[in-house]
């Protein structure tokens, strides 16, 4: 057994209310330079839906993630290490900027600029690649927001496997739902073993995948290679790019921008303990349906004193073994067994992960039919189908998120009775297999919410991480623009590097040629 | 023109050379953000552009690695590989031509996209057009002396050209008046050779020397644990 500790996080679907703050604050502070403006390290996707980049989930396309072969081996789905070095001149499985958008840019200074007219100045989109105004914006990051656009597109939706989609596009039964998406930090990720350079790495002591700027060549595998088509390639740097899962603000005990600044206040940080040796085995399992129940098993519980003993021997701190049992990712995902993780199938052990939504019984109750389930509603007659849910979270595996519902409706159920009614419904936790205590801390955790209950974040160590810290300093996994200086951009580089503070097409200061609309 | 020629292919390739090398290392020890294949794919991915990447990729490697020793391999070994000059002349016209024309149409593929393609072409650094349309140039001068060698089927215009590169990497004086008489066609595909080399380390070319052999031999997984390089230390003495 080899424990190592890892970061966490919980998404809390049921109230996440889709309104971007995650996004927009983490562009704000990472991804807002040239080069990386299609970029979105997280991102709020409405479903059903194909998603960013379109059709993400199709690995048939992509081909990302990993595949169990006959000898029970696992291999990247795109191939093994020849087959993928072939593909070097040219990955076939690349997405191209059409399958996110092109970037682009408003023409702002046009509404102060524009001589005087008749109608109002309108401020123009121009490309952020080639600087030319863009007559239609035909796709973004965000363009199926709730439910825009055709049914017959967004069915495309590969969560709908095995559901016959068809009823689903008539309004009385349509449903949808939010699902931020940033990089999971897999525990076994692809991306990593994708790359030629060897320049991903997964940081041993919190468990954050960096993509090292200095050592990245741009060979592009990882893109293909990430099932969840979370590295971006940056044109203009000609460098990969990913979430960095804000290292700085976690080394420094703070939750990440996007977890800070949600105000449905649905994100949960917390330390997960791990058996690093049982990786592989857990991501080997024969049954896809299987990976869920495979990578909880690797999970260790830190209330245990030979977990803890055998994690200080492999040099977990103390503050980190103290955090893990106040970790509100090892109760949401362990203990109490509401959150799940993204697309296990993948096989990339995924370290993010979502509390499944619930969704009005309206329709069944309209019909005067609502099916019971002993105190709460069947779960079958919730919109959100639980083929769905299963199929995003569980490798279409229903059993754990029928329970997964029960215990959120069970514990409305029960917070319900002690608000209006005259007795606590205890019969209604038993039903779920849960106890007051239990579901009381649920209610703190996951409705109150506080501050201190979703964050626990212990202060990284990076004197113990770090052997030698000037050897260590330009071991970065990100960049402004100029590798891993964290200062002195250099100007008129012989060798084409470029300042970041220098943007080929920014709106900037009045531009003449705003005038005649001519820009080249 | 004896003294253009010692300029030419006397000075210039020691110049090129270590330029070349000195270069690469430089630009290796203090610009490692820089080093980068600076791929366009994600610009534009159409079929025929994966195809002219794999025509061009795979007929310049062919070129380089038949250049290399076809050039540099004693004219006494060839022998013991059962070949006589002739031989060896119409073997490297005939594979260099096939490799040399596959680059060529991929090249073409390229640089039409390099200098057409909307997206692509606003992306290019000046340097990505240069030295695509210098080795445009290269190939087509390149392929262009093979009519010629035609002429020449003896060996005897090949051994000039061969004692020439041989006399240079090795230091020897003289190596420019073997190309005395050698046709203009092959000087300016040397010139422009030596030129590709010159302008190596300040282009994209650079991705040349980070061909990445050892990922065929490491691990999948990549965890950079210092823990244990920190316990090492403070363990010891």
């Amino acid at each position: 057994m080899k424990i190592r500790a890892q970061i966490g996080k919980v998404l809390n679907l049921d109230k996440c209310i889709g309104c971007h703050t995650c996004s927009v604050t983490c562009k704000n502070v990472w991804t807002s330079r040239e080069g990386a403006e299609y970029m979105w390290f997280n991102n709020v996707e409405t479903k059903p839906g194909v998603g960013y980049p379109k059709e993400w989930e199709n690995q048939d396309r992509w081909k990302g993630g990993w595949v169990r072969r006959d000898d029970g081996d696992i291999t990247p789905r795109q191939g093994g290490k020849w087959r993928l070095l072939a593909k070097i001149f040219a990955n076939p499985h690349l997405p191209e900027i059409d399958d996110y958008y092109e970037p682009f840019n408003f023409d702002y200074q046009r509404l102060q600029n524009a001589p005087a007219s008749k109608a109002q100045p309108t401020a123009k989109p121009y490309s952020a690649i080639t600087g030319a105004p863009m007559d239609k914006i035909e796709w973004g990051p965000n363009w199926e927001e709730i439910l825009g656009g055709e049914f017959a597109k967004r069915k495309r939706d590969y969560n709908f496997a095995n559901i016959q989609t068809e009823i689903y596009g008539q309004f009385e039964h349509t449903f949808m739902m939010y699902l931020p998406r940033l990089c999971e930090h897999c525990l076994n990720p692809s991306c990593v073993a994708s790359c030629p350079s060897g320049a991903i790495y997964k940081r041993a002591e919190d468990g954050i995948v960096l993509i090292d700027q200095d050592r990245c060549r741009g060979w592009r595998m990882c893109i293909s290679g990430c099932p969840y088509k979370k590295i971006y390639y940056n044109w203009q740097s000609g460098k990969s790019e990913k979430c960095i899962f804000c290292y700085p603000r976690i080394e420094a005990g703070e939750p990440t921008v996007c977890s800070e600044t949600c105000v449905g206040r649905i994100r949960y940080l917390g330390v997960m303990l791990y058996d690093a040796d049982r990786i592989k085995e857990a991501a080997s399992v024969a049954n896809e349906a299987d990976l869920y129940e495979a990578q909880m098993d690797i999970f260790l519980d830190p209330h245990d004193p030979e977990v803890q003993a055998q994690a200080r021997a492999d040099g977990v701190p103390d503050n980190w073994l103290e955090a893990a049992k106040r970790s509100p990712v090892w109760k949401m995902a362990k203990e109490w067994r509401v959150a799940f993780p993204l697309h296990p199938e993948y096989r990339t052990l995924p370290m993010v992960w979502y509390v499944p939504p619930l969704s009005p019984v309206q329709a069944a109750a309209d019909a005067g039919n609502i099916a019971a389930d002993g105190e709460i509603p069947d779960v079958a007659s919730l919109k959100i189908p639980v083929k769905y849910l299963a199929n995003l979270l569980t490798a279409g595996e229903e059993e754990p998120i029928i329970n997964g519902l029960r215990r959120l409706l069970a514990m409305r159920r029960y917070r319900r009775s002690l608000t209006v009614g005259d007795t606590p419904n205890e019969a209604v936790l038993a039903q779920v297999g849960l106890t007051p205590a239990l579901v009381d801390d649920m209610y703190q955790t996951m409705a109150i919410a506080n501050y201190e209950d979703r964050f626990v974040i212990p202060t990284g160590h990076r004197e113990m991480a770090t052997a030698d810290p000037w050897g260590q300093r330009s071991g970065c996994g990100f960049s402004f623009g100029d590798g891993c200086h964290t200062d002195g951009v250099t100007r008129g580089n012989l060798f084409g590097s470029k300042s970041p503070q220098q943007r080929d097409h920014a709106p900037g200061a009045p531009r003449p040629e705003a005038e005649s609309g001519a820009r080249k | 023109m004896h003294t253009l020629d010692y300029i030419l292919f006397q000075i210039y390739p020691y110049i090129a050379g270590t330029i070349f090398l000195f270069g690469s290392l430089v630009r290796y020890d203090m610009s490692q953000y820089t080093w980068k294949t600076n791929s366009s794919q994600l610009l534009n991915n159409s079929m025929v552009f994966q195809v002219g990447s794999y025509l061009f990729h795979l007929g310049v490697i062919f070129l380089f690695f038949g250049h290399l020793i076809g050039l540099l391999m004693p004219v006494s070994f060839y022998p013991y590989l059962g070949l006589t000059a002739h031989s060896k002349q119409l073997l490297a016209m005939i594979s260099g031509g096939l490799a040399g024309t596959a680059a060529l149409v991929g090249a073409t593929i390229l640089l039409y996209r390099r200098l057409f393609h909307r997206l692509v072409s606003a992306q290019s650094l000046r340097g990505d057009k240069f030295i695509l349309i210098l080795l445009y140039v290269q190939l087509v001068f390149g392929l262009a002396t093979i009519p010629i060698s035609a002429q020449h089927l003896g060996g005897e215009e090949m051994e000039k050209l061969i004692g020439w590169a041989q006399h240079i990497v090795t230091f020897r004086p003289g190596a420019s008046t073997y190309l005395s008489g050698v046709y203009w066609v092959f000087k300016v595909h040397l010139f422009l050779g030596l030129t590709v080399f010159l302008a190596f380390p300040f282009t994209r070319l650079v991705h040349i020397w980070s061909v990445p052999y050892r990922y065929a031999g490491r691990r999948y997984q990549v965890v950079r644990e210092y823990r244990a390089r920190a316990t090492a230390r403070s363990e010891r003495p």
